[in-house]
């Protein structure tokens, strides 16, 4: 049965993309039918949700490594589908358009970095990693240099990396829950979590693998129907990635037309903006000029980059392809799937930005008096729950590009309205969005999860567990930490707990070093390792609360001035140079690895052969 | 040298001209960005587009390209693994 479900995966795909073309053509006749928006949109939500549970509740399993590593046999294409529904946060569906249209070049060093990073994957783990045979990332360094404190040391990155993640995960599914389904933020987080849970909790990484696959087909559709729509609606052109040269030179002129205008704190103050909205004040396809500028955007791309490659709920995706050469050409396939949405996002903003800046087109409003621009519906829909704001800063009754403040979600959630498409692509928006936001909490929750249960309950604390007793364990563990990241989400805390570019940085801080010097040098020791992870991890959590004004005002009292304009957002830069030279130090002066690990090593760099780690372990 | 010295010193060499290819596409054009910017392609800024697309592109094939090149230094030295493992 196995195999012919496995054979039969691009049929059974197929039939799910059909059905839900037909089920999007059923809500646009809904919609001409006179079905309210408002219900549109919980259909979306509620059956896309469904069909994930469905799936979830198939994909049940008792198998260990079916519940751990999907039973090795999930095809490339589709292992890199799901690989990048993993990747591809709600924050990636719905913020990273609104990054590139606020923070135009400057911000895209993170469409490099998040996308570069796979390069780093491929080369150096993931067919290593495979070849290994390991569960979970702490499994490989455990074994490879062997011991519970290294590899306790290793389960304790993971969870400071990821957890900083899923809690920012919850909150979008509880964001897009509670807007889609009409129901208060703090009961959207819950439904949100008992969503993600379904999907999991039975199966493991089998049904994670197959709900994710599902989930990236309703994502990439909500998202590149829109860009292409857009497009062709305001002129910019049938194939917008390879058409919008025009449209960018455009913007400039309209930029220099209107003029980029810096706003004082005090004036905004005065003007009541709500937090969290902005304005345009950067050029979009402009360089900044100077070293510091180039050094900023190196070194935000690096630190993704690195992070990418250490993050253990990517990592682990590439555990479940049935050979070495299987996980190499899945990595590949997984930057091709993620290239679809993140070469779409700047096109998504040049066509937002234009088509509220260009006077020529019925959208625009920049430039338009104020008290038209209050009457259009969207404006005050959007106004309404303070996503966009308008301050008259010169009283001139004409709103200026320094004018008009905005959330940046909204260039993702509200440009199909503005652009006047009609209300059954904002609902498969909002489906895309849960989507993407389900994937990867999902993909998290069960990194940690099984991490706790497979490298600390049963490697460390129990090793003579049953089968039963090791899912069991598994399962109680993954409501557990679904249900803290659930818990702590609903208090809305974003604004302490800062960016997702944090789960980078710890990652990259903890674990890059050991993961390739684990596979690349024979001389690694485990000494060498725990000093690495640990000085590493100690020191960029350090410089982050030395760094970010909300922790060191408190703890020191003063605002610091970043090193080398290495901020917040770029910490791993000390972290992983710390681990490296540490565990480069230490290893040299501790004794070499016996004979066993060096063809435990040897065993990793070949494809062929018995994995280091057995079927069942 | 053994077979599986030899195959593992391919394998380096590949790792690093696959790495060298991935610091040109992801640092290296970056530190030239106002210089490319005065370039354009298909009637984007150079730099504007090779951060919206290009280098991603670029990364894109480049993993195709190594992973079938990877597959030749197996199967040259016997390291191949058969479809049914």
């Amino acid at each position: 049965m196995k195999g012919g479900f496995v054979k039969n995966l691009p049929k059974v795909y197929g039939l799910y993309t059909g059905g839900f073309a037909v089920f999007i053509l059923i809500m646009a006749i809904a919609e001409q039918a006179g079905v309210s928006a408002k219900n549109i949109g919980v259909m979306f939500v509620a059956f896309t949700v469904l069909i994930y549970a469905f799936i979830g509740y198939l994909s049940r399993t008792v198998q260990v490594d079916a519940y751990y590593v999907a039973g090795r046999q999930v095809p490339t294409v589709f292992n890199g589908m799901a690989t990048a529904a993993d990747w591809m946060s709600g924050a990636s569906f719905v913020a990273l358009a609104g990054g590139v249209y606020f923070g135009g070049y400057t911000y895209m060093a993170f469409l490099v970095g998040w996308t570069g990073g796979y390069v780093l994957v491929a080369t150096l783990l993931a067919p290593y990693l495979r070849k290994f045979g390991c569960y979970t990332v702490p499994d490989f360094i455990g074994t490879r240099y062997g011991g519970n404190l290294v590899r306790a040391c290793s389960v304790f990155v993971l969870f400071i990396a990821s957890f900083t993640y899923v809690t920012a995960q919850i909150n979008a599914t509880g964001t897009i829950a509670s807007r889609a389904l009409g129901i208060p933020f703090e009961l959207g987080v819950w439904v949100g979590l008992i969503s993600i849970l379904i999907c999991s909790m039975l199966g493991g990484m089998r049904a994670v693998t197959w709900t994710q696959v599902a989930q990236y087909i309703v994502l990439i559709i909500a998202y590149l129907l829109p860009v292409f729509w857009i497009s062709n609606k305001i002129g910019g052109g049938v194939f917008p990635h390879l058409m919008l040269g025009d449209e960018v030179a455009r913007l400039g002129d309209l930029e220099q037309q209107f003029g980029l205008v810096k706003n004082s704190a005090a004036d905004m103050k005065a003007a009541g903006v709500p937090g969290g909205l902005k304005y345009i004040s950067g050029p979009h396809s402009g360089v900044p000029d100077g070293g510091a500028a180039v050094w900023k955007y190196l070194s935000l791309a690096i630190c993704m980059m690195v992070g990418t490659a250490s993050l253990p709920h990517i990592l682990m995706r590439y555990f479940t392809t049935p050979s070495v050469k299987a996980a190499r050409k899945s990595v590949a396939w997984s930057l091709f799937f993620i290239f679809l949405l993140y070469s779409s996002a700047p096109m998504l903003a040049t066509l937002s930005k234009l088509a509220l800046m260009d006077p020529n087109l019925p959208t625009g409003i920049i430039g338009k008096s104020i008290a038209e621009v209050q009457q259009i519906a969207w404006v005050q829909n959007w106004s309404a729950v303070k996503q966009v704001f308008i301050a008259d800063f010169n009283g001139d009754g004409i709103l200026q590009l320094n004018e008009w403040f905005m959330r940046g979600d909204v260039v993702v959630l509200a440009t199909p309205e503005v652009a006047g498409l009609p209300f059954v692509i904002s609902g498969l928006v909002f489906a895309g969005g849960m989507a993407a936001a389900m994937s990867t909490a999902d993909g998290l929750v069960l990194a940690i999860s099984n991490a706790l249960s497979h490298d600390i309950y049963y490697k460390i604390v129990n090793p003579k567990a049953d089968t039963a007793k090791r899912l069991i364990v598994a399962r109680v563990l993954l409501v557990i930490i679904g249900a803290a990241g659930a818990y702590i989400a609903s208090f809305r805390l974003t604004s302490i707990l800062g960016s997702v570019a944090w789960a980078f940085d710890f990652a990259m801080s903890g674990l890059f070093f050991p993961l390739v010097l684990g596979v690349w040098w024979k001389r690694a020791t485990r000494q060498g390792a725990i000093a690495g992870i640990v000085t590493g991890i100690l020191s960029g959590l350090f410089y982050l609360l030395w760094v970010y004004p909300k922790f060191s005002v408190p703890i020191f009292g003063q605002v610091n001035e970043p090193f080398l304009y290495i901020d917040h957002l770029r910490f791993g830069l000390i972290g992983a140079p710390v681990c490296l030279v540490t565990m480069v130090v230490v290893s040299l002066m501790t004794k070499e690895p016996d004979a066993a690990t060096q063809a435990m090593v040897d065993a990793t760099r070949i494809p062929t052969g018995k994995a280091v780690l057995g079927k069942q372990h | 040298m053994s077979n599986k010295d030899a195959y593992w010193n391919k394998t380096k060499n590949h790792m690093i001209v696959t790495l060298v290819l991935w610091a040109f596409f992801s640092l290296v054009i970056f530190m030239f960005g106002s210089e490319l910017n005065t370039m354009s392609f298909l009637g984007y800024p150079l730099a504007y587009y090779m951060t919206a697309q290009g280098s991603l592109l670029a990364f894109v094939v480049m993993l195709f390209w190594t992973a079938n090149k990877q597959e030749k230094i197996d199967e040259e030295h016997g390291f191949s693994e058969r479809e049914d493992d």
